[in-house]
């Protein structure tokens, strides 16, 4: 680099471009040696975050199998998984049911009903406030494979649901497997509705209550004063929670293996479940990863747009 | 702060990763890792295992067998065993393996070839010729040592038969009479689910086994032309076979599509549905007894008076008038085996004449090795088989291939679309040739003549 340097500068006149370039390069060196502390989290993140999204999108341009000769050494199949999960007619339907599943048992389901309940617990008394947030939040602790089972068990043909519209003279339909995509949503809801509460209660607990009393002087009603105080207030809250349940909804495989297997045929097969039966039931290791892959731009593209929508940066 | 936090954590986890390969480390040579099923009422693998490891044990001192009994449904046990395969650190010594995925595991590499003990091995001619060849690889090399083999047929309940006025011992001759002793079953008591057909993705090869390819090879059509060496696509013996399994489940006759595509339907019926008569036919395997034997998980001494076998007729009564389907397990050895000498010395223990013939016995398997079938002590142990045995003579394999396991999953799906209602016969059929031609490309199918 140095030698170059001179060659391009033999009568060594001083050359400001030549300066220039030097304190640039400095100061590049000073923001390097800064920037050392930082190596640790970056090689963290770098390991295990953007490793297996590497490794997953390397993984879904093979044709890695669980047997067969593919699973000696899987060779590099380019873009042919891709192509042939366009061409599957599960993966349309699967596509659907996932953004049914996650629009109605989160964006609908679990924000609006946390939200709906962190108000109402707002004005509650103590001893409601105490019993609600016990029975919501014990749904959300119980670990996913119990919760699902709980929920496999109350909406099974002979389960607790059906034992209680038997009881007023009600014979309930198979639900899992007549409604099977009701069952999970309803389910999800219940499971993941406490999350939100507790973002929102947090959230509400830092509006100013001056600004609200201050709202309701000016004559503003209580939905009036939710619209464009409250809201706006909590944005940023809504927008994280949004984002996380919406990430966290996508991912969901548990509950819906548990409770239908995503049966009856595929009609409760969400992406996950789609990636887990070609990968793990048909040994196609690469093909499922290509879902999965999917799945993840899926869940990036929904993040990109609550950031956009609700500018949470901005104040 | 924060860097020591970081190193920190860099360090615990690059210890977290190296001890996490020495403590795998593929085991070492003195420690044999044998992995098998037990799942529902199949126990009786579990038990040979525990007696052959303390036999073992006793005979080669220093070196410990460890049993790893993976409690998982047929095709989640393919699963798992695939991936313990895929790493040394976990790759068993000594695998339970189905006859059908022997190809496909020895393509993969998972499998060591054993002929160079065999030559070595004075018992392997007591081997039927037909059950070594279930053991083989492409390459014509042995992987799988031959534990047992089975067949099917129809098992059913001779009270529930006499309540229903139906004649006993039962004959059916056609596809049509199975569905009319069915109806005929449903009429006498609604609550009695006639006839059971495994089926759905939830089944694995079970459905594709002892459902669907009970009926495709009692048709003019078959799954796989050997001469070709072609899968066959377009066939309406295909379409025949998924119309009558969908009729089955969308008119009532069968279980309730819930209850069948539950991964225990199998335990319910050999535990529950048929010891309590809720279930007039199943179409099942020979090994069905085996829960049933006071070694089994669900002893039922009247069994023997209260069901009776028949062969599964063809669709219109052609020749030879059954059918009959046959696979069996075997034993293999893990190509990443640290010491292959003591897991051969395992497989040799645990399938010698006395243990075969206890496994055999114990889990109803049809014997592989002459002496062991030819020993009155057998023949003596199951009445039922003679029955089996006999069905051997229409009996049909699985194609021999390694495409194969992955075609059967389609047929899978082809029967959960059918019995669901999601499709017609003729849809689910089309799209099962549009995924065969996809596995095996366009050239390695043939359509039906």
């Amino acid at each position: 680099m140095t030698a170059t340097a001179i060659a391009a500068a033999p009568g060594r006149t001083p050359d400001p471009e030549q300066h220039r370039r030097d304190r640039r390069r400095s100061g590049a060196r000073r923001s390097l040696i800064r920037s050392i502390p930082l190596l640790p989290a970056v090689l963290l993140l770098a390991v295990f975050l953007l490793g297996p999204v590497i490794s997953s999108f390397y993984g879904s341009l093979t044709d890695s199998s669980l047997s067969g000769s593919a699973a000696q050494g899987a060779s590099f199949v380019g873009f042919d998984n891709y192509i042939a999960l366009f061409q599957d007619p599960d993966f349309p339907k699967s596509v659907l049911l996932t953004f049914v599943f996650l629009i109605a048992s989160a964006i609908v389901g679990q924000n609006v009903l946390g939200l709906g309940l962190a108000l109402l617990m707002q004005s509650a008394n103590g001893a409601v406030r105490g019993v609600v947030g016990t029975l919501v939040v014990g749904a959300w602790v119980l670990p996913e494979v119990v919760g699902a089972f709980a929920a496999y068990a109350f909406f099974s043909a002979d389960g607790t649901l059906n034992s209680l519209l038997a009881t007023i003279g009600i014979t309930g339909p198979s639900w899992l497997y007549s409604f099977p995509m009701l069952s999970v949503i309803l389910a999800n809801i219940w499971r993941g509705t406490a999350f939100s509460m507790l973002v929102y209660t947090a959230a509400l607990n830092d509006v100013p209550p001056e600004i609200t009393e201050s709202a309701a002087v000016d004559g503003a009603r209580g939905w009036q004063r939710l619209r464009y105080i409250t809201l706006p207030m909590i944005r940023r809250s809504i927008s994280t929670n949004l984002m996380l349940t919406t990430l966290q909804t996508l991912s969901v495989f548990g509950l819906i293996f548990v409770m239908t297997g995503g049966g009856p045929g595929t009609d409760s097969t969400t992406l996950p479940l789609l990636a887990y039966q070609e990968a793990f039931k048909f040994g196609e290791l690469g093909f499922g990863t290509a879902i999965a892959t999917i799945l993840l731009i899926v869940g990036a593209l929904c993040s990109v747009v609550y950031l956009k929508a609700l500018k949470p940066e901005v104040d | 702060m924060k860097r020591t936090l970081g190193v920190v954590a860099i360090a615990a986890t690059a210890g977290l990763v190296l001890a996490g390969c020495s403590a795998g480390g593929g085991g070492d040579a003195n420690t044999l890792k044998v992995a098998y099923q037990k799942f529902g009422t199949f126990t009786q693998l579990d038990d040979h295992m525990k007696q052959v490891k303390a036999a073992y044990e006793e005979a080669n001192p220093g070196v410990t067998v460890k049993l790893i009994p993976i409690e998982a449904q047929q095709n989640d046990y393919f699963t798992k065993l695939a991936l313990m395969n895929k790493s040394a650190s976990t790759a068993p010594d000594i695998m339970y393996e189905d006859t059908f995925m022997v190809k496909s595991d020895a393509d993969a590499g998972y499998l060591a070839p054993l002929d160079e003990y065999l030559g070595d091995w004075d018992e392997w001619d007591k081997f039927y010729e037909n059950a070594k060849a279930a053991g083989l690889g492409d390459d014509g090399k042995t992987y799988g040592i031959p534990m047992g083999t089975d067949t099917r047929a129809l098992w059913y309940n001779k009270d529930l038969f006499a309540d229903a006025g139906l004649p006993v011992p039962w004959e059916p001759k056609t596809w049509a009479d199975v569905r009319d002793a069915a109806e005929t079953l449903k009429a006498a008591d609604p609550d009695v689910i006639p006839l059971n057909i495994y089926s759905g993705k939830a089944q694995g090869e079970a459905a594709t086994m002892q459902g669907f390819e009970m009926f495709l090879y009692g048709t003019d059509d078959t799954l796989y032309d050997a001469d070709s060496q072609k899968w066959v696509v377009g066939s309406q013996g295909f379409v025949d076979s998924l119309e009558f399994i969908g009729d089955i489940y969308q008119d009532g006759l069968g279980p309730t599509p819930e209850q069948a595509l539950d991964k225990n339907v199998g335990t319910s019926i050999a535990n529950e549905w048929l010891p309590q008569g809720t279930l007039g036919i199943s179409l099942d395997g020979s090994w069905l007894s085996g829960t049933w034997l006071e070694t089994g998980t669900a002893p039922w001494p009247e069994w023997n008076d209260v069901m009776a076998q028949t062969p599964m007729p063809t669709q219109d009564g052609q020749e030879p008038g059954a059918t009959s389907m046959s696979g069996g397990w075997t034993l293999a050895m893990g190509s990443k085996s640290q010491n292959k000498d003591a897991a051969w010395k395992f497989i040799e223990l645990a399938l010698n004449k006395d243990n075969s013939q206890s496994y055999d016995i114990a889990a109803s398997q049809i014997a592989v090795r002459s002496d062991v079938s030819e020993d009155t002590d057998y023949q003596a142990s199951n009445p039922t088989f003679g029955f089996f045995s006999e069905i051997v003579d229409v009996t049909h394999f699985r194609p021999a291939t390694s495409d194969y396991a992955k075609i059967s999953n389609e047929i899978t799906v082809a029967m959960e679309a059918v019995m669901t209602g999601q499709q017609t016969a003729k849809e689910a059929a089309a799209a099962y040739d549009k995924a065969v031609i996809g596995i095996v490309g366009e050239d390695g199918t043939t359509e039906a003549k």
